[in-house]
């Protein structure tokens, strides 16, 4: 029993991540029918641009900062001048094919450019091991889950309480209201982008000392996040936290109760089944279909 | 039918692509007629995922995955002792039937789901190969796998078996086409035009991406058979997500829903890092960058360029005939004037 509290404990740690990058994703769907397929690289570059800094001398609590603020200009604003205003007129797909092109990219350019080693990565929170009513916890899995449940809360308090993240909210369910009502909307859709940056940032900050930082760590947490936010429900920002979680938990426990060589096909499993029988996510709402 | 759109300049190039392909060869060694030869086992997966992505409209990120199981299959066949003959359509009918099964599931219900489905469905997939030691050898591999003999005519040679690759590629490439041809083929590409009016004309739409789905995964396990008895020796690592990205970029690159648009980005994705060894590990952020630049300002894939530039010169024409009837009209009123 202590084993299996243990397995979901660092299940929920690890989902806690996943959900980070899906929230980012969800929130880039609804707000602009960008489905960024290069999700797992807004990952990876960061934890780049973090081990750049700290190479520089730099402590953590100004090379996080400074990342953070990096990603935001590079992958908020640029991202959305160069790759996605241009093509979000032509469609969802030609942007789709871009945002893999972009990953290609950005994973062999860290790869030629840089290093194609796994680098270790510092965790902020230490090597810790306490034991909690009889189960063992790492300091590193329970400040992942707190740090990563406090920035989901954070940005749905945000979402919910503020004028701003109401706005965007609006613009992201319907943009021609929005517009008629007086909300900028470019103004609204770049702010999503600049979150979604800094979910990738933190996200960043969280899974590299787990996963090291590695030109192609982005790949499968990228494939983990898009199916935890279908799992979840992929237009609702509160799925992806479920559906991150769900993922996570799930890897864990079939990790060592059915086969460690198959824990990265649990994701897949049980995408499938969830849409079988929820083609819109646990959470999901049907959406119309437009002509 | 796409395949240049002026049926002149399409026999043109086919002719000369003919002439290459069989000239071309007899002035190559060994390693050269192995590029060659892969670059075909390269056009016909990728002409599958152009039914699929193409004609069909669906994302398939999981090509490589049928790839590599047409060439376990196949592979395994062979060791068995089973004719190459006989390996080549199971394989195709196992990598049908793996498309069936796959894609029944998420085509049920959303088509972006298929990009989804089918990137999961290759992760498992390269476990499997890599973990079922007993059946596949795990990261040792399949050795020794043979090649094929035609009547008694062994097609050992690097020659030989690049003009058995090279029939079976044009065969592929006329049954496509064959295909698309057809009324039912037109049904596709009614489907990827419209889906809600190709539906409302009584197309059904499940059963119809699905077909071309697993036709597409079909094309891809016939490669993966070639391929396996080229390099006679197969592990996991040429069947990941990767290829499957590659593959599906190099349709698009060269263009989607052309039939030459398998050929050219084949072109672009195996034979030119080849001649571009110099910018090494840079090829790929090259090749990247370039697909962006492509969705930016050609997004119907190189093969367009032809469709694009004849747009060009009709609407230019017609604007020219539009200002000269204006010219003509006033002038007529001042006359009358």
């Amino acid at each position: 029993m202590t084993d299996f509290l243990q397995l979901v404990f660092s299940g929920c740690a690890i989902g806690s991540v996943y959900a980070l990058a899906a929230l980012g994703f969800t929130l880039l769907w609804q707000a602009s029918g960008t489905l960024n397929f290069a999700i797992g690289e807004f990952v990876m570059l960061p934890a780049f641009a973090m081990l750049g800094f700290l190479a520089m001398g730099w402590p953590m609590a100004l090379a996080f900062p400074a990342t953070v603020l990096l990603s935001v200009l590079v992958l908020g604003w640029g991202f959305k001048r160069i790759v996605v205003d241009p093509l979000l007129r032509y469609g969802m797909m030609p942007l789709v094919v871009a945002t893999i092109g972009l990953s290609l990219m950005m994973r062999n350019g860290v790869r030629a450019g840089y290093s194609a080693q796994a680098h270790p990565f510092p965790s902020i929170f230490g090597e810790q091991v306490f034991a909690l009513a009889g189960v063992t916890v790492s300091a590193g899995d329970v400040g992942t889950l707190v740090v990563a449940l406090l920035i989901v809360l954070g940005l749905q308090t945000f979402l919910q309480k503020t004028v701003t993240g109401r706005a965007m909210q609006a613009v992201a369910q319907n943009t021609e209201s929005a517009t008629v009502l007086g909300i900028n909307v470019k103004r609204m859709v770049f702010y999503t982008f600049g979150i979604n940056a800094v979910l990738a940032a933190s996200a960043a900050l969280l899974v590299a000392p787990v996963y090291l930082a590695k030109f192609d760590m982005g790949m499968h947490l990228g494939l983990k996040a898009f199916l935890a936010a279908i799992i979840g429900g992929f237009n609702n920002s509160r799925g992806a936290l479920l559906g991150g979680l769900i993922v996570g938990i799930g890897e864990n426990l079939a990790g060592a109760y059915i086969s460690p060589a198959y824990k990265d096909a649990v994701a897949l499993v049980l995408f499938l089944v969830v849409i079988i029988f929820k083609p819109n996510g646990l959470l999901g709402k049907t959406e119309e279909r437009k002509v | 039918m796409r395949i240049l759109k002026s049926p002149s300049l399409a026999v043109a190039a086919l002719a000369l692509l003919a002439v290459a392909a069989l000239v071309v060869p007899h002035f190559l060694k060994s390693y050269g007629l192995y590029l060659l030869t892969y670059w075909l086992i390269y056009v016909m997966a990728t002409m599958g995922l152009n039914l699929i992505v193409g004609y069909a409209g669906q994302k398939s990120l999981g090509h490589g995955a049928f790839f590599g199981i047409g060439a376990y299959a196949a592979a395994l066949l062979l060791k068995a002792g089973i004719s190459f003959w006989l390996a080549l359509p199971a394989a195709m009918l196992l990598c049908f039937v793996a498309g069936l099964l796959i894609g029944f599931p998420a085509l049920r219900v959303k088509m972006v789901y298929l990009a989804f489905a089918t990137l999961g469905f290759n992760e498992v997939i390269s476990l499997v190969f890599r973990n079922e030691e007993w059946l596949t050898g795990g990261t040792f591999g399949l050795s020794d796998i043979a090649r094929p003999s035609l009547f008694g005519w062994s097609l050992d040679g690097a020659r030989a078996y690049y003009h058995l690759v090279l029939v079976l590629t044009v065969l592929g490439f006329l049954l496509l086409r064959g295909i698309l041809r057809s009324p039912w083929g037109k049904a596709f590409t009614a489907l990827r035009d419209n889906p809600i009016r190709a539906e409302s004309l009584g197309v059904n739409i499940q059963a119809y991406t699905l077909l071309a789905f697993a036709i597409g995964s079909a094309y891809a396990g016939a490669a993966g058979v070639l391929f396996g008895s080229l390099v006679q020796f197969i592990e996991p690592a040429p069947f990941s997500v990767q290829t499957s990205i590659m593959m599906y970029l190099m349709v698009v690159v060269g263009g989607a829903g052309y039939l030459a648009g398998p050929i050219i980005g084949s072109i672009i994705g195996v034979l030119a890092p080849e001649w571009l060894r110099f910018v090494e590990g840079w090829y790929l952020f090259v090749f990247g960058a370039l697909v962006i630049a492509l969705m930016v300002w050609l997004p119907g894939g190189i093969a367009s360029i032809p469709d694009r530039l004849r747009e060009r010169r009709k609407s230019k024409a017609a604007s020219a005939a539009r200002t000269a009837a204006a010219v003509a009209n006033k002038l007529s009123k001042e006359v009358a004037a």
